[in-house]
């Protein structure tokens, strides 16, 4: 993958370990999440059942409970534990060499067209 | 015959060339350059030689006389320049330059160096190769202290070693547990006490900023400002595979060299192997993938396409002597993954099995690492286990052979086997207690001969005894689990904290076999309750086991905004108070403003960013945070009482301001409201409350256990008191014993319904030496808890909280 695909939003450790932060982005705010062994996973901050801020809920294990009425979505890869949710938008998350926390622009742009059409 | 030249003399090649010889002797005139000068040696045994419990002689692999044997010739101290693909020639330092027919490069990696300012100062060292363990030793010959950055498996290895030469060692690591890459957080914090217990300090959470000193390191310093004195720095904060020389070749470059599945390279006339060599998207870092890349490329000189290498299974160990530790395949979580987790913390051990469709995956072994090799076996072979699943995690020796019975084993016990070691309570005693008083409750067992009553780890073995006496009429009562995290009940874990003086929650879930890694959304704010209620002023709150309210403390609203409800004390409110309620929500463009039925006035739809600037606003005319989003102290409502009633008895506005300004700030299971009236006619609805005081001619009445919400009971009365501050003590010895016996989210009616009624009332109304403690106990967490945290934040604590980390504008996005 080529390097412009890619745009640093900030350092590993601004975000709280087994916490998320979000990045706002035109037509979409992103949940950016830390688990408690430094993996980041980035996601849509918007919840399928009711469009809850997921980002602002209790993170354990790959795991974030949404905090309006707990839905656990996975973050690997935004599935939801009850049946019948659509799965939260994924977008590729990594860190750099020196710490700084990227995400996929594609991913992003994808989802903003989607959400828009 | 052709020649061969080869690039580095590490453990890769040496092998490589053996296999050679091995299969035939005389297909290449063999060269090889190494920039290291010397012979080929072993490089995991720095780490012995540097702690002198190994000498370095005895590390060499290939001395000089097999060089000379085999006719290789051995250029030391001497790199590779230039790779020239069109002469097929390589070019070294002082002019001299040999062609080739094949070409090995196994150049290895380098260290990775921090990018920070002092990092060229003399004494900072990296830890790769016999010059850095020189470098070390001379060092500890003069000098004091070392800092080692990097906190895993080679900065630990480095740290025991210079231990072990008696300097003061201090680890820095920059995530929060050492070893994060194989250990989970408590298997990482047990590794962590056994690192300082050989005298090691360790720091977790701290980015280095800088080196200072001038031409001599003699510090570190952090991002957080603070800084240690350093004599030598030792940086072991990973490795980058050396490619320069291929890639200035022109070779295919990703992380590493890549190479296909014979080691060839993108130019089939030159290999890769070792650290610098890529493989379907993986470099290797460990011995047993490298030696395996060797066999290869022996074969693939020869001609032989049949041997292939395939991505493998890594294991590594940790080599520092009284520390076992070892890992195994790929033990990150995923999405079909499930883990086996076994704790036992008397022994010190923690075993973590990684499964995915049945089979294993990888393993992360501490404290008895004697199963590795049957563990690493399944892995490497992809065996099926679901056959062994349930108890594989005991080891061989259990799943092989027939899982023992364990009633038929405390059978055998003879009567004097010690089953409770807290009070030294026998088989024998136990057996006669049951006999003796007909018991058939395992609580009945506790109160009657105090087993199983501290640390409770033998309660298996007394229920054991209770089913052998009683046979099928035994029934256990049952225990409702916190969460499926735990078998244990609420009950039992508040126990098991106060007994076993467990401080953390990454502790408590290894002390107490906890079964997921990391908790889940259930029980970690529970942890994090107990824990603080437990240990005011020494346990830090871990706010990422916090519900989002107390996290930020406001309410979370449906759409995403927030809530934010100041105090009014005893529901009494003033001209300037108001007029700041009424500016801040002109100011911040809030769309609701409501009365709540707690007396007091909510402010709806606050954006998150502007929450400071909100509590800024209020703060400046004294309004503190209502904590009405938390497990805590929300409102003491009251009425207008003697002062302008004309049936009033008492001042019960008084009371409930002043109730209120003792109690707030302090968490609690549940959220605890109170009220205060002035007369039994009971405006202030004092009777429906989880604590209520309804004033009367001769004094004041104290009810609690009362509900008006998805239940709705009336109030039990505790006790009558003649004066406020009496009401004021027994309030708040109520309220603390019910912040010691509560199971978070029981409201003080169900906590109340569970204890009973009389064995409150007993401690705190009958015995006043009880309560008097019980309020001091109230007085002392309070020293800790009772400060506004709309104040600390506005201040500037946590406000990564409330600012998006970044925006993205649409121009990046194009
Ligand atoms: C604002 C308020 C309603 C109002 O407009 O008057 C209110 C609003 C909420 N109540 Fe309440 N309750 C309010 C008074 C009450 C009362 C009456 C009282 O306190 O005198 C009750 C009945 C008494 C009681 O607590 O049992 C009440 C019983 C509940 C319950 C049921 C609790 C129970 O154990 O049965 C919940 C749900 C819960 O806590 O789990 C709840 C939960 C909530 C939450 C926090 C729902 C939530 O989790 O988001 C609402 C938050 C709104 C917000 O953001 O401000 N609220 N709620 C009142 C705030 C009082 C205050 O000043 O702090
Ligand atoms: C302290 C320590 C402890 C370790 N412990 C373990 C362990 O317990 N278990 C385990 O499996 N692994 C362990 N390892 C890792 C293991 O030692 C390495 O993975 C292995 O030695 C790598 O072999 P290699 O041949 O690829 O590279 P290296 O052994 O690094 O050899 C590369 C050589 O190439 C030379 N070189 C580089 N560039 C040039 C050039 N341009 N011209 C000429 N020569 C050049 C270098 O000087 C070096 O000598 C440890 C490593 C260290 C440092
Ligand atoms: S009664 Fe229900 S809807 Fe109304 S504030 Fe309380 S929780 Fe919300
Ligand atoms: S909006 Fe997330 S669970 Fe309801």
């Amino acid at each position: 993958m080529s390097s412009e695909c890619w745009t640093s939003i900030g350092n590993l450790e601004d975000i709280p370990v087994a916490g998320a932060r979000v990045v706002l982005s035109p037509g979409c705010r992103i949940a950016v999440f830390r688990t408690e062994d430094n993996q980041i996973f980035a996601l849509e901050d918007r919840c399928p059942h009711r469009k809850g801020p997921i980002s602002q809920g209790i993170v354990h294990g790959k795991k974030v409970t949404c905090p309006l009425h707990n839905l656990v979505i996975n973050l690997t890869d935004g599935e939801a534990s009850e049946d019948g949710c659509v799965p939260v938008c994924t977008i590729s998350a990594r860190i750099g060499e020196s710490g700084e926390v990227l995400l996929n622009i594609e991913d992003i742009r994808a989802r903003v067209e989607t959400s828009a059409g | 015959m052709k020649e061969l030249i080869v690039v580095g003399n590490g453990m890769a090649p040496s092998r490589a060339l053996e296999k050679l010889n091995e299969k035939d002797p005389d297909a290449y005139n063999v060269t090889i350059f190494n920039a290291e000068p010397r012979v080929s040696y072993n490089r995991v045994m720095l780490s012995p030689v540097l702690s002198g419990e190994e000498d370095f002689e005895k590390t060499i692999i290939h001395g000089d006389d097999w060089y000379f044997k085999h006719n290789f010739i051995l250029y030391r101290g001497c790199p590779v320049t230039e790779i020239d693909r069109e002469s097929k020639t390589v070019k070294a330092v002082n002019g001299i330059a040999e062609p080739y027919d094949k070409l090995l490069i196994a150049t290895g990696s380098s260290p990775i160096k921090l990018s920070v300012p002092g990092i060229d100062k003399k004494g900072v060292l990296s830890y790769r190769d016999l010059d850095d363990v020189k470098a070390m030793l001379a060092a500890a010959e003069t000098r004091r202290q070392a800092v080692v950055i990097g906190g895993g498996l080679l900065g630990l290895e480095a740290a025991a070693g210079l231990r072990n030469r008696g300097m003061e060692v201090t680890v820095v690591h920059r995530n929060p547990t050492l070893m994060d890459r194989q250990l989970d957080e408590t298997a990482g914090h047990l590794l962590q006490l056994a690192i300082e217990s050989l005298g090691i300090r360790v720091l977790t959470g701290r980015h280095t900023k800088a080196i200072t000193g001038d031409e001599h390191v003699e510090g570190v310093l952090f991002r957080d400002g603070s800084s240690i004195q350093a004599d030598i720095v030792v940086m072991a904060v990973g490795i980058r595979p050396s490619v320069w020389l291929a890639e200035n070749a022109g070779l295919h470059i990703e992380r590493g060299i890549v190479v296909d599945k014979h080691m060839r390279t993108s130019d089939p006339d030159i290999l890769a192997i070792g650290e610098c060599a890529e493989f379907q998207g993986a470099t290797y870092g460990l011995l047993a993938p490298l030696y395996e890349m060797a066999n290869v490329a022996a074969a693939t000189l020869l001609g032989d396409e049949e041997q292939q290498f395939e991505n493998r299974v890594t294991a590594a160990q940790l080599k520092v002597t009284g520390i076992d530790l070892y890992s195994a395949g790929d033990f990150a979580e995923g999405d079909n993954r499930e883990e086996i987790v076994l704790r036992d913390p008397n022994q010190g051990v923690y075993r973590r099995l990684v499964i995915e469709d049945d089979r294993l995956v990888g393993t992360v072994l501490y404290g008895d690492t004697s199963s590795m090799g049957w563990y690493y076996q399944m892995i490497k072979d992809n065996t099926d286990i679901s056959g062994i699943r349930d108890y594989m995690i005991f080891g061989p020796g259990f799943a092989e052979g027939a899982a023992q019975d364990p009633t038929a084993a405390v059978a055998s016990l003879p009567d004097d086997a010690e089953i409770c070691g807290c009070n030294g309570i026998t088989k024998g005693a136990i057996r006669q207690a049951i006999d003796g008083n007909s018991l058939t409750t395992l609580e009945g067992v506790r109160s009657c001969t105090k087993a199983s009553s501290s640390c409770g780890s033998c309660t298996g073995l007394v229920e054991q005894l209770l089913l052998l006496r009683l046979g099928d009429s035994y029934q256990p009562a049952e225990v409702k689990p916190v969460c499926g995290c735990t078998d244990l009940g609420h009950s039992d874990v508040r126990r098991l904290i106060n007994a076993r003086s467990i401080k953390t929650i990454p502790d408590l879930m290894q002390e107490l076999e906890w079964k997921s890694s990391g908790g889940c959304a259930k029980c970690r704010p529970a942890l994090n309750y107990y824990l603080l209620a437990t240990w005011p002023g020494e346990y830090v709150d871990d706010n990422q086991s916090r519900f989002i309210n107390e996290r930020v403390h406001a309410n979370i609203q449906k759409d995403g905004t927030y809530s934010v409800v100041p105090r009014m004390w005893g529901g009494v409110t003033s001209s300037s108070e108001l007029r700041a309620i009424a500016d801040v929500v002109d100011k911040f463009d809030i769309p609701a403003v409501k009365v709540t039925g707690g007396q007091r006035i909510d402010m709806l739809g606050v954006k998150k960013e502007d929450l400071p600037a909100v509590w800024a606003d209020l703060n400046s005319v004294g309004l503190v945070s209502g904590h009405a989003y938390g497990k805590a102290i929300r409102t003491v409502k009251t009425c207008v009482g003697k002062e302008w009633c004309r049936f009033g008895t008492q001042n019960s506005t008084r009371l409930g301001i002043r109730l209120e300004k003792f109690l707030w700030g302090s968490w609690t299971p549940a959220k605890v409201k109170m009220a205060v009236s002035g007369c039994p006619r009971n405006c202030a609805e004092a009777t429906c409350k989880d604590v209520g005081v309804v004033c009367v001619e001769s004094g004041y009445d104290v009810h609690f256990a009362g509900a008006a919400g998805m239940d709705v009971k009336e109030t039990e009365l505790l006790g009558h008191v003649d004066n406020e501050d009496d009401a004021i003590e027994m309030v708040a010895a109520v309220v603390q014993l019910y912040r010691e016996q509560g199971h978070y989210l029981e409201r003080i009616y169900k906590w109340a319904r569970r204890v009973g009624v009389d064995s409150i009332r007993d401690a705190v109304v009958d015995d006043a030496a009880n309560r008097k403690a019980l309020c001091e106990r109230f007085v002392h967490s309070q020293k800790y808890y009772q400060i506004d945290p709309w104040e600390e934040r506005v201040k500037g604590h946590a406000q990564h909280e409330f600012a998006p980390l970044r925006e993205l504008s649409s121009l990046e996005l194009t």
